[in-house]
């Protein structure tokens, strides 16, 4: 047993720190620091950095673009970047469709679609969830004809919702699982099709969300039109590409780096509120109970995304423990959101979103803190709800 | 023993239930929400001269119903099953229950105007460094002659915007956070001096940041005996979280209602979501955590007329019920409704943001557990 990172290791965080200080853009962290929704180009603009440093996509094989980091040193990267308090790399392209590509894809395909993807050039979006399926995703309802067009090409005639789609409002091209064999068991008639999200017949509608957000929308596909060539893998085989898929949604999502920093801040603001009796809130022994005891099952998360990294290591793949991480990551999450919220007493009611931001009521701190603790119940219910989890682990690791 | 509501208490209900069901229905209180002022004066109006409810706890002789916390409750949990946003609480509640325990000389006149929907009251009470404690106080009243001249700034004064009148604790003797020194007041919002910065808060209410400069009050402005008025703060306040109490349950109610109700419709998996065993316990820990909180709201409601110790404490074991099951039954409603549940079109989201409101209004889970013990362990020294 060893905990210890080697030489190389901290050598890389060094590295990494240094690229974060010198290159993250100032007006990123500015707008951040208000508290403002970013846009397209936010999200982008540190994206692009990364991929001018080759560091755009950490999980990738070196012959696409990535890095080849080894589990340890992706490990770091996420916790040097939420030290930073970076915004991330959003996960749509980078983490989840291109492995499926570099996977399951033609050279072509890969040729076509990879380096937009590494680049950050092209903005991606899932097109999974429909109404009426959530958690069933298997359950899922549009179809996709075959035809031919006018001009003599094969393409598929797709027609259905979507929901959910997150950032879709921003999307160049989407990802999409379509059933094309409608008399077929609900997994075995699926594909796997990648659409321009310009193609006539596509309509995406905001979905408010109630901390009165807009981040998730609906997609309407109305007879659009899909090249054959734009589907991945096997016709009717895309549910193999879908689970693959989830498998990498789910790794990293125990957000672990991220909620160290969470409950640091958390930290700050209960050591500048002051308390009922004038103390800071931290020494409150109400609230310095339940900020020791979120430490403690942070500390235990932390370990056992490390014994898992550890595995992955040794070549044993992201196994079923991600059911673990996905359950504690975001009931973590939630109570952190829950004490931020609970610490700033009064100046959680303040609703600034329609006021425009800098409104200065209350400690800048407390800006969107009762959002995030609103937006943050999403956490528990997407990406296969925590009960799905519980199932899954009931079902495939205690074999009840 | 007798839980059971008077006929006139019954009788309360239903106007208001009546009246809700006509004129308050989610999309009108959305649209309501939309507007620049945020509530609807003609809604007020309806209460004072269609309904009578805003006499509903005070007695006969100055012109009101006749009854009392009771009737607040049997008001409060209509408006929660609704969500009502018209300011009842700090009007009638508070501003009604600091007249009336007072011996206010002018009390009459005041509440014979709340009765009519004529003034309307905001309770500007916490201040930015306070927290929940209401002796904290660095918003000072002077005397001047025979008035008083009023500084400082409150935090967070739900319903200010909409307020004609404003009760304002401010210390007139002794240092920040002493228990002696602390007096109320009774300002005319449009006196020379008080600014607000108006918002809305995030369950959909208004409120204000008010600041408070040089403001002149006449000698009646005061409510209660100087330097000596923190027992009625804490009456009117223990009386306030029980109608608060009362309003989450009956947000509670509807959070658990629409819960069961979305389960049976919603299938997944070939068979609705109700018929899967883990969130059938699920929702009947929420139906028991609605029943206990019901029942400790009754329990707070009857202590409201005890000594102050039992009154102290019964209240705050209610609140540290409520706040619990706020939290426990908000956050199951929005898991149980999956994806649905984080919309702003649909009335779950709305509920659980009052109730999570609920949870820190007039003090945390935590602020009334740790008031709950040490009422306990000075009654045991």
């Amino acid at each position: 047993m060893d905990l210890d990172f080697s030489p190389e290791d901290s050598a890389f965080r060094e590295e990494a720190r240094a690229f974060i200080a010198e290159n993250y853009p100032k007006a990123l962290r500015e707008k951040q620091a208000r508290g403002e929704d970013l846009g397209k180009e936010d999200f982008l603009s540190w994206h692009r950095i990364l991929a001018a440093k080759g560091w755009s996509a950490p999980s990738w094989p070196k012959e696409f673009g990535g890095t080849e980091w080894t589990p340890t040193q992706k490990y770091i990267w996420s916790e040097e970047q939420a030290r930073a308090d970076t915004i991330g790399i959003l996960p749509f392209g980078v983490a989840m469709l291109a492995p499926v590509i570099y996977t399951f894809g033609t050279q072509e395909q890969k040729e076509k679609f990879l380096p937009g993807i590494r680049d950050g050039k092209v903005w991606w979006c899932q097109g999974y969830s429909e109404p009426g399926a959530g958690s069933d995703l298997a359950s899922l309802k549009t179809k996709a004809e075959r035809i031919t067009g006018d001009d003599g090409k094969e393409y598929y005639l797709v027609n259905g919702q979507k929901t959910w789609t997150t950032l879709g409002q921003h999307a160049d091209w989407g990802f999409f699982l379509v059933r094309t064999d409608p008399n077929s068991k609900p997994q075995a008639g699926i594909s796997f099709l990648l659409i321009d999200m310009k193609s006539p017949g596509i309509e995406v509608r905001r979905i408010t969300t109630l901390e009165g957000g807009h981040e998730v929308n609906d997609v309407f596909l109305d007879n659009v039109k899909v090249p054959v060539e734009n589907r991945i893998f096997h016709e009717n085989q895309g549910w193999t590409c879908a689970k693959a898929l989830l498998a990498h949604e789910r790794s990293g999502i125990a957000g672990v780096a991220r909620s160290k920093r969470g409950l640091e801040r958390v930290r700050e603001i209960a050591s500048t509120e002051l308390s009922d009796t004038g103390g800071p809130l931290l020494q409150d022994p109400f609230f310095k109970r339940k900020v020791a005891e979120l430490e403690i099952d942070l500390t235990a998360l932390e370990f056992t995304e490390l014994r898992t990294l550890a595995g992955e290591q040794s070549g044993k793949g992201p196994g079923l423990e991600s059911s673990i991480l996905k359950i504690k990551g975001t009931e973590i999450q939630q109570r952190l959101h829950e004490l931020a919220l609970e610490a700033v007493g009064h100046y959680g009611a303040p609703y600034l979103r329609d006021l425009g931001h800098n409104a200065n009521i209350g400690p800048g701190y407390a800006d969107g803190l009762a959002g995030d603790y609103f937006n943050g119940r999403k956490t528990s219910i997407y990406g296969g709800s925590n009960e799905i989890q519980r199932n899954i682990i009931a079902k495939m690791v205690l074999g009840l | 023993m007798d839980f059971s509501f008077t006929e006139e208490q019954s009788m309360l209900r239903d106007t208001v239930a009546s009246y809700l069901a006509d004129h308050y229905s989610f999309e009108q209180r959305r649209d309501a929400l939309k507007t620049e002022a945020g509530w609807r004066p003609a809604v007020w109006k309806a209460f004072a001269e269609e309904l009578g409810i805003l006499g509903a706890p005070f007695s006969e002789e100055l012109g009101g119903l006749g009854g009392g916390p009771t009737d607040n409750m049997v008001v409060m949990e209509e408006f929660g099953k609704t969500l009502v946003v018209e300011p009842y609480l700090g009007t009638v509640v508070i501003g009604g229950g600091f007249l009336k325990h007072s011996g206010h000389s002018g009390a009459a006149d005041i509440i014979a105007q709340i009765i009519a929907g004529t003034t309307t009251i905001a309770f500007a009470a916490a201040e930015p460094q306070a927290r929940y404690s209401w002796q904290d106080l660095k918003t000072t009243a002077k005397k001047d002659g025979s008035g008083w001249v009023l500084n400082g700034a409150k935090a967070v004064v739900i319903g200010a915007p909409w307020a004609s009148h404003l009760i304002v604790t401010a210390r007139t003797g002794g240092g920040q956070r002493d228990a002696q020194g602390v007096s109320v007041f009774i300002v005319d919002k449009t006196a020379k001096g008080v600014t607000t910065r108006d918002y809305p808060t995030v369950d959909g209410l208004r409120a204000s940041e008010v600041t408070f400069e040089n403001v002149s009050l006449p000698a009646e402005a005061l409510i209660g005996s100087e330097g000596a008025g923190l027992p009625l703060v804490e009456k009117v306040i223990d009386e306030a979280i029980v109608a608060t109490c009362a309003e989450a349950c009956g947000v509670l109610r509807r959070l658990h209602e629409g819960t069961l109700e979305y389960t049976k419709q919603r299938k997944q998996f070939g068979q609705p979501i109700s018929q899967f065993q883990v969130l059938q316990h699920r929702m009947v820990d929420m139906f028991i955590q609605l029943e206990q909180s019901i029942s400790m709201t009754y329990m707070a409601n009857i202590k409201l007329t005890d000594t102050d110790v039992e009154r102290a404490k019964g209240v705050s074991a209610a609140k540290v019920q409520i706040g619990k099951a706020c939290k426990f039954v908000g956050q199951n409603a929005i898991q149980l409704h999956g994806g649905m549940g984080m919309t702003d079109e649909m009335a779950i989201g709305h509920y659980f943001k009052r109730a999570t409101m609920i949870e820190g209004a007039f003090g945390s889970t935590d602020h009334h557990l740790a008031r709950y013990e040490t009422l306990s362990l000075g009654k045991a020294a």
